[in-house]
């Protein structure tokens, strides 16, 4: 017997209570990841924002005789302790640079110690009573403030908190990255126009296949140990060096190029290549001509994904010496370098409040680049996506 | 409709003479995919600057016949070719035939239109180029010209060469194909069904285009439209279940069938 529409009805209420249920239950999984995302960003800015300004104390610099030998006698004994050492340290090379200081006395801003600047932003520090009493004073005259933080971009890493900086493990990032790039990307495109368009169809190619797969699964940490075997114990590469770092995030870095050109290869429709074979075209040609071309963009922004996992790998580059104190920028493939999230990762293990700041920072900074690495990668993919 | 025919007027058996020369010759042509065959010792002679038309069901070997005459079938892994396909005395199916060699002298024109992602220039000048027929430049573009105009194209695209190929209509696109094909200057134009994704105006552009065509090719169509094979087609071969049933002149063919086969089909009562 056909049951009534009122029937019907009444038998769906629990149905129907029960999507509604699954439809918070999802939005609410939704809401949760949302809310885990923000509270780590605003703990990272929170953190992090107070490290793009620095404390700065505007002191009397005495280039005397006496300073160009024992620069703590440029300034006087009250802020002594307040100014960085690290800023002292450079008066008497600064001298000798310009002769014409030699004997004048001026006013300048220098770089307070971290501990005043920590201060200047409101935190718990060790100094005492008596050099808050001159910080005090300082600020009064106005003599003490925060200023942008120019040395965070352009130090390298430096055992005196306020001097320290990302400069030399962004430009270790970059050289490494080239590295990776220059190695991964045409081994990675080759491997997968030779795959796609060339190799036949058989259990030899399937097997390759899984395994490429099966290599981006890999835990990074392997290709870590797989580059200190291979390019610096078999073929002798520098450890800690742009080069060995470079290679072994390619080697991380090469399933992933492979997989996404692939897919890019292979989404470029057959009548182009049938269009291309029937006027006489050879495989190669039909690649290079056509094919790569239309490709093309699903690579760029493979490979941009790809570049931008390695950019912020660490756990292979710990492996192969990457994590080293580093502050001078290396300026060659062969120096010993470091990488951004090295950096990051040394700082973090640093006690002092202004480590932490920086750390913090630091990720902020990487964040950065990757998000907009990631931009440029949806960017090419919208702008020059062909539709079939 | 049949008074435009060129034919001999004797009904072609293979042992007859002809007026016309051969351009290709095919003799016991079998093909394999995998296991499953789908030629069945295929005999077929094309002549030359003549429109030979392939019709048949769905499925009974005429696109895979057309596909054999520039060994397209090579790019199936699965395929395999047996037999002879005779022309200028050599088996294309051979070996000693390069099928790089063998598809710029005959050329192909495909079922869907698909130009090259690129100018419409880049489209016709492209193939040429790589074959070098032409180097770029003046010569390059008078080749363009020339192969556009024998396409019926020319006068429609001659101020927007620059603009993409896929940006023309349907009808457009496959006279593009068209003459991307004559550029390379091939002997034989493989058609694969070419107006079957047309409109019936685009459709009877390209058949008047097929007829000037033939004065310097010679054509083998693939048609599942039976008007337009009585229409363009100088000699119609009857394909069934990867066998030619019948090959004869076009006006024989359509009017007095040897096989009854064949009179069904033509009649409509199946396929």
């Amino acid at each position: 017997m056909a049951q009534s529409l009122d029937d019907i009805s009444r038998q769906l209420k629990k149905r129907h209570r029960r999507s509604a249920q699954m439809k918070w239950l999802s939005m609410s999984a939704l809401i949760a990841a949302g809310v885990f995302l923000v509270l780590f960003l605003t703990d990272m800015l929170i953190k992090g924002l107070p490290a793009f300004q620095q404390g700065y104390i505007e002191v009397e610099i005495d280039y005397s005789e006496r300073a160009a030998e024992l620069p703590l006698a440029a300034v006087q004994a009250d802020v002594r302790d307040l100014v960085s050492r690290g800023y002292l340290r450079l008066i008497p090379g600064r001298m000798a640079e310009n002769e014409s200081l030699l004997g004048t006395q001026r006013m300048e801003w220098v770089l307070a110690d971290d501990e005043v600047d920590q201060y200047l932003k409101g935190r718990q520090t060790g100094l005492k009573d008596k050099q808050i009493a001159v910080i005090d004073r300082l600020a009064e005259q106005g003599r003490a403030e925060l200023k942008f933080n120019t040395g965070f971009f352009t130090n390298g890493d430096s055992k005196l908190p306020e001097m320290a900086g990302l400069a030399s493990a962004a430009i270790g990032s970059v050289l490494v990255l080239i590295v990776t790039l220059a190695f991964a990307f045409p081994v990675g495109v080759m491997t997968a126009v030779y795959l796609e368009e060339f190799a036949p169809d058989n259990r030899f190619t399937r097997f390759l296949e899984i395994n490429i797969n099966n290599l981006a699964a890999i835990p990074s940490i392997l290709f870590g140990l797989l580059g200190l075997a291979i390019f610096i114990n078999f073929f002798g590469v520098p450890r800690s060096s742009a080069l060995a770092g470079g290679l072994t995030l390619g080697l991380m870095t090469l399933p992933i190029i492979i997989i996404t050109s692939r897919a890019a290869l292979s989404a470029v429709p057959d009548s182009i290549r049938h269009a291309a074979f029937g006027v006489g075209a050879t495989r190669w040609q039909a690649v290079r001509d056509h094919v790569l071309p239309l490709s093309m963009p699903g690579i760029f922004t493979g490979s941009i994904i790809g570049l931008a996992q390695a950019l912020g790998e660490t756990a292979p580059l710990i492996i192969i010496g990457m994590i080293a104190y580093i502050p001078d920028a290396p300026t060659s493939f062969t120096q010993a370098a470091t990488v951004l999230p090295a950096q990051i990762f040394t700082w973090a293990g640093m006690p002092e409040s202004s480590y932490v700041e920086r750390t913090a920072a630091g990720i902020l900074v990487l964040l950065t680049v990757l998000i907009s690495l990631n931009a440029t990668a949806v960017y090419l993919r919208k702008k020059f996506e062909h539709r079939w | 409709m049949t008074s435009k025919l060129a034919s001999p007027g004797a009904p072609v058996t293979f042992n007859q003479e002809t007026t016309h020369e051969l351009e290709l010759t095919v003799r016991g042509l079998n093909l394999w995919y995998g296991q499953k065959q789908a030629l069945h010792g295929i005999d077929l002679d094309v002549y030359q600057n003549n429109i030979t038309a392939l019709i048949g069901p769905s499925g009974c070997g005429k696109s895979t016949f057309l596909r054999c005459l520039n060994r397209m079938n090579d790019l199936i892994p699965s395929a395999r070719a047996e037999g002879e396909i005779m022309m200028e005395g050599k088996n294309v199916l051979s070996k000693q035939v390069d099928e790089v060699a063998l598809r710029k002298k005959v050329g192909m024109v495909f079922q869907k239109p698909n130009p090259f992602p690129k100018s419409i220039y880049e489209n016709v000048a492209y193939a040429p180029r790589m074959h070098d027929i032409v180097s770029k430049g003046k010569e390059q573009d008078e080749l363009v010209e020339q192969s556009l105009r024998a396409a019926g194209l020319w006068d429609e695209v001659k101020d927007q060469l620059d603009q993409p190929g896929t940006s023309l209509s349907g009808g457009q696109q496959q006279r593009l194909c068209i003459a991307r094909a004559i550029a390379v200057q091939p002997s034989v134009i493989l058609m694969d069904e070419p107006t079957s994704a047309l409109d019936p105006i685009s459709t009877a552009t390209i058949e008047e285009l097929m007829h000037e065509l033939k004065r310097d090719y010679t054509i083998v169509v693939v048609t599942h439209n039976m008007q337009q094979a009585a229409r363009v087609a100088d000699y119609t071969a009857f394909f069934h279940l990867g066998e030619v049933i019948e090959y004869n002149d076009t006006a024989t063919m359509f009017s007095t069938p040897d096989k009854k086969k064949t009179e069904d089909y033509i009649t409509g009562r199946y396929g």
